[in-house]
């Protein structure tokens, strides 16, 4: 009886209970079915794959690494310098004037420095074995940025192992996707591959026009979202050069720090050139045009240049700056300035403190070697006057090859009449090719007769060859 | 014999006492080295071949015996010492015993992390977070502020400026450091303090004399004395500092030539290029190399200037995982099957980017499975060695000398000056295209060879690289360093102080990872790797590891969140050949103190229980 009972019991229990275990046994089994079938087609898919895969492969005709170039293309065989970099150079055994690099003060012959960087040497051996990060900061990496924040009277410097490389990590630290860059047209390389890496949305407007940069400002303004408090998210920047590399023009940095102000954009210059040369004191061309440092929001700089070592600084506000030290790529994950070097850049901080009046005997060359550039008939310069930079075209335009081949040969017989000066090289994937030119240099210890010999032989040269 | 050799002292007294039971004249000394190394050859095991050649070495005569432990096992001895017998074995013989040995090549470690662990570095990481948080609505420093640009929209992200200043500041004292001193086996720090809990640093004026652990002088070539620093000098006081002009405008000089042949004998190929700065190598050289249409299949943990360069040449990437060759292969297979992305076209080429030694993981590159994919698959290769060129193989050649491999197989073998040199700067090498590519299509080869033009990697460059034609040139006294440490290691200096280095360096890098394990903390990578990261996985205990080793006079590096990933902060130590064992062994001895204090024994792996001898090993050559 009570067995009987409790069977009906439970038979009562099990009608109750709604079916789901069958359901989901159903289901479980269901899908255990699908999954092996699966499996097994995806193998025989695989094999399918396979073969295909090696057919294609078998098929395959990989470009070659890398394209053909020419036995005799002139980057094969540059020039050879085989004498200290200094006022005169030897190229190719010819004892020449140096006109052609980039030592605006000549301080890679001064004997202070060399004497301090031997000491460096004697102190911390020549590589700095490690990144800024892990102990590759060396107390003369604090010290140069400590003189170069003083000099420029900002608040911060941070220094690079390199100066292409500053440049465009720089750039690159700040610009990011959807962030809004006008640039001007004829910015040099580094700069352009700054603007690469940060994938940023550029405008470029006419070198050095204002009225496009505007018209461009103005046709952005209110395109973008803005935040509660009515600000502009986008945000916006303006990369311009202090000297124009590539042109050895000077950027209208007055009228453009008042379009910064009304436009909402942070301005950043790169004053590779301009550094260490224009201004009275050299404090470059915020110095020159007088405008109050702190209305630039950062001041990129080389020390290969007039300062006459090896690497790169940016100078700016703390707020701005310290950003780079862990976002600048090149200054994060980059091996420090060999200690030499940065010692070597301290001295010449010390000497363009010490002695302002080189300064002015730049600015005197400059302007000399412009006024004799100006009165030959063959060439036209619009390059700045007070510019250590010259580019010399010739007048008569010819096609980009042919130009080139003139100037070459020009700077050419200019060597072997013992003056070095040189047709700068670009690559093919400038933006934009830059019209060629002759490139001088001028330095601080040309001498009046140094000016007149380079103005002959360039005249003579010119004349002879065309 | 042999086994009365392990129980002799290390170091110098040992090469002393050595002299003792050999002193013959040479002739004697060679016909019982013979004996013995015949003797050992029956034993077959490699250790006591090794231990032979290095009672030889202490004797002073392994130029002239020049007897080896090759890497596929077997020694070879030079036939005009006369015991050419020796070197012959049977096959099966050099079989069986390749095996180990190339197992141990590849002995790498990646330990999982204990759940708990996992656990607990969550939740402390956003314990951080929050306090930080907390601490970001009471409190914003004047540096955080900018002024004079009201109404500009906000220059840095929310989240990237939050994550610096109120959690990585916590921690912001390990790094930066500051040192006065060469970074040679030992570094002078110069102490700071911070008043404002990290915001600023404040020099205190004293110094404190550390072991440096955190430094990449592999080789030991960070000198200010001896005959690099000299050399670098001369030069230095001959061209100066810098030429003020890049390569191809008025920047050559012949001491950059004279480095490039000697870049190009040093790692065996037939041309080099080198460039003023390492991470530019990379970044501005990838560009020229590959372009648009091309894939790029880069391990995902390549370094940050490859990524860039890499960025910069609009290829399309794909990363594959970290020293995954199976996953390599996947990612070639699905490349060649389903060709451009939108197009369906098949890709232009594919190169392959890995790095030699992984300067984050530790680990060593599997270079000779990627070589046959990359054969099988026709594809480049490009080998990134910053850290492995002069830090591994048995000659100090990099990653090609490790393995044994045809340098001249890899397409584009890239590395810097900057660590196992003690210099600055970079070199891309390679053999000529033409070559592989006549293997490739017959028909063209002719073509190429008597055409005006010229298809090499190196000329190619020296065209179209973007560091040759804009960026500065060499300074000579870099380039000298890099010519006399280079010489050295090369033993073209004619002495043998290179190999001593490279031995040294091997020596100390097996001896201190294996004491770590058997200490019980937790390394990465590969066995013979002079990078040694030791996991601490906790945020804050990067911080405490790193300062507690300040105070007990070492110097190391911690890497955490964001340069690896949120779970895996480490410590990471490079080792020297500067480094002496008893420099290793106060190192060794602080970090178990250490590690029981501050809990960092993580590993589950048995232990070691023999005493790790610091030159018994087989390996060190």
């Amino acid at each position: 009886m009570t067995t009987k009972l409790i069977f009906l019991e439970s038979i009562d229990i099990l009608g109750t209970i709604p079916n789901y275990h069958t359901l989901l046994f159903v289901f479980s089994i269901a899908s255990l079915i699908w999954f092996f079938i699966k499996k097994q087609s995806q193998s025989v898919n695989n094999q399918a794959t396979t073969d295909e895969c090696d057919r294609k492969l078998e098929e395959w005709r990989p470009e070659p690494l890398i394209s053909e170039i020419k036995k005799d293309h002139p980057s094969l065989t540059p020039k050879t310098i085989t004498s200290r970099v200094g006022k005169r150079i030897i190229v190719n055994e010819y004892d020449c004037l140096n006109l052609g690099t980039h030592n605006y003060l000549n301080l890679t012959e001064s004997a202070e420095i060399e004497q301090e960087a031997i000491r460096s040497i004697q102190k911390y051996g020549v590589g700095s074995c490690g990144p800024r990060g892990f102990y590759g900061t060396v107390d003369v990496h604090l010290r140069l940025e400590e003189r170069l924040a003083q000099f420029m009277k900002m608040e911060e410097a941070v220094v690079y192992s390199y100066g292409f490389t500053t440049i465009a990590s720089a750039i690159a630290a700040y610009c990011k996707r959807k962030d809004l860059v006008f640039v001007d047209e004829k910015v040099n390389f580094a700069i352009q591959k700054g603007l690469d890496a940060s994938r940023s949305n550029i405008k470029f407007f006419k070198h050095n026009d204002i009225d496009h940069l505007e018209q461009l400002l103005k046709a952005q303004s209110g395109l973008h979202k803005t935040n509660s408090q009515g600000v502009e998210t986008t945000r916006k920047f303006l990369i311009v050069e202090g000297i124009y590399m590539n042109t050895g023009t000077i950027c209208p940095l007055p009228e453009l720090v008042i379009l910064c102000r009304k436009y909402k954009l942070r301005i950043f210059v790169d004053e590779s050139i301009s550094f260490g040369t224009l201004g009275a004191t050299g404090r470059g061309i915020t110095e020159h045009f007088n405008v109050p440092r702190h209305e630039i929001d950062m001041i990129m700089g080389s020390l290969e240049h007039a300062i006459g070592s090896v690497g790169g600084f940016c100078v700016g506000s703390s707020f701005i700056v310290e950003h780079q030290r862990l976002s600048g790529l090149g200054y994060c994950f980059s091996a420090s300035l060999p200690p030499l070097l940065a010692t070597a850049a301290i001295i010449s901080l010390e000497i363009m403190d010490n002695k302002p009046q080189i300064f002015q005997i730049l600015k005197e060359n400059c302007h000399k070697f412009h006024r004799g550039i100006k009165e030959m008939d063959i060439f036209e310069c619009p390059s700045f006057a007070e510019s250590p930079v010259q580019h010399l075209y010739l007048k008569k335009q010819l096609d980009n090859e042919k130009e080139k081949e003139l100037l070459e040969a020009i700077s050419d017989k200019c060597i072997e009449n013992n003056l070095a000066v040189i047709v700068p090289v670009y690559l093919n994937v400038e933006r934009e090719q830059p019209r060629f030119s002759i490139r001088i240099c001028i330095s601080s210890s040309l001498n009046q007769n140094d000016i007149n010999f380079a103005l002959n032989i360039l005249n003579k040269c010119a004349n002879e060859v065309l | 014999m042999v086994g009365d050799w392990r129980r002799r002292p290390v170091g110098r007294e040992r090469q002393v006492e050595s002299q003792v039971p050999w002193s013959g004249t040479i002739g004697t000394r060679i016909e019982a080295m013979a004996t013995t190394s015949r003797r050992t050859c029956v034993g077959t095991t490699l250790t006591e071949i090794s231990e032979t050649e290095q009672r030889i070495q202490a004797n002073g005569i392994t130029s002239r015996l020049g007897c080896r432990v090759n890497n596929n096992g077997y020694a070879k001895a030079h036939p005009a010492n006369g015991h050419p017998r020796f070197i012959r074995e049977s096959k099966d013989e050099k079989e069986n015993r390749t095996y180990p040995i190339k197992l141990s090549k590849y002995n790498e470690s990646f330990e999982k992390v204990p759940f708990i662990t996992a656990a607990l570095t969550h939740f402390g990481f956003y314990i951080l977070m929050f306090l930080g948080f907390i601490n970001q609505l009471l409190f914003t420093p004047n540096v955080a502020k900018e002024r004079k640009r009201k109404g500009y929209a906000p220059l840095y992200e929310n989240f990237e400026q939050f994550y610096l200043r109120y959690v990585y500041r916590r921690v912001r004292d390990c790094w930066n450091r500051p040192i006065c001193s060469v970074p040679g086996a030992t570094v002078v720090l110069k102490d700071r303090t911070t008043n404002d809990y990290g915001w600023t640093f404040e020099f205190t004026g004293t110094e404190t004399k550390c072991i440096n652990l955190g430094s990449y002088n592999y080789l030991g070539f960070a000198e200010s004395t001896g005959p690099c620093a000299e050399e670098s000098i001369r030069t230095l006081k001959k061209f100066g500092c810098s030429s003020c002009s890049s390569r191809l405008e008025l920047g050559s000089m012949p001491i950059h030539n004279e480095l490039e042949q000697l870049t190009a004998r040093f790692l065996g190929v037939e041309d080099a290029i080198v460039f003023g700065m390492g991470f530019a190598t990379n970044t501005l050289n990838l560009p020229s190399l590959v372009s648009a249409g091309s894939l790029v299949l880069s391990d995902e943990k390549n370094h940050a200037s490859v990524i860039l360069g890499l960025r910069l040449s609009g290829a399309i990437i794909r990363v594959f995982k970290h020293n995954n060759v199976k996953h390599l292969e996947d990612c070639l297979k699905k490349a060649i099957l389903l060709g451009q992305q939108n197009t369906g076209e098949p890709w232009k080429k594919i190169i392959i980017v890995v790095e030699g030694i992984y300067s984050m993981e530790g680990s060593i590159v599997h270079l000779p499975e990627i070589l046959k994919l990359k054969k099988k698959y026709k594809a480049y290769l490009y080998l990134d060695e910053a850290h492995s060129t002069g830090a591994i193989g048995k000659r100090g050649r990099g990653i090609c000398d490790y393995y044994d491999v045809d340098p001249r197989e890899v397409d584009i073998l890239m590395g810097t000056f900057t660590k196992s040199f003690g210099s600055a700067g970079g070199y891309i090498a390679g053999t000529k295209v033409a070559n592989i590519l006549r293997n490739k299509h017959k028909n063209t080869a002719v073509h190429l060879f008597n055409s005006a033009f010229l298809q090499t990697l190196i000329n190619y460059l020296r065209v179209h690289s973007h560091a040759h034609s804009y960026a500065m040139s060499m300074s000579p006294p870099i380039a000298q360093q890099i010519i006399t440490s280079m010489k050295i290691i090369a033993g073209e200096d004619g002495t043998d102080a290179g190999k001593k280095r490279t031995k040294q360096l091997a020596r100390n890098t097996r001896y201190f990872r294996r004491k770590l394990n058997q200490i019980g903390v937790i390394t990465y990578g590969n066995e013979n790797s002079p990078v040694v990261p030791m996991l601490v996985y906790l945020f804050s205990k990067i911080g405490s590891v790193v300062r507690t080793l300040t105070t007990r006079n070492i110097a190391t590096v911690g890497v955490g969140f964001p340069a690896t990933p949120l779970m895996e902060g480490r410590i990471r130590f490079c080792l020297s050949a500067a480094h002496t064992k008893e420099q290793l062994d106060y190192v060794l001895k602080n970090i178990e103190d250490i590690s029981g204090t501050l809990g960092l024994k993580y590993s589950n792996k048995p232990r070691d229980p023999n005493p790790i001898e610091y030159y018994s090993d087989s390996e060190t050559e």
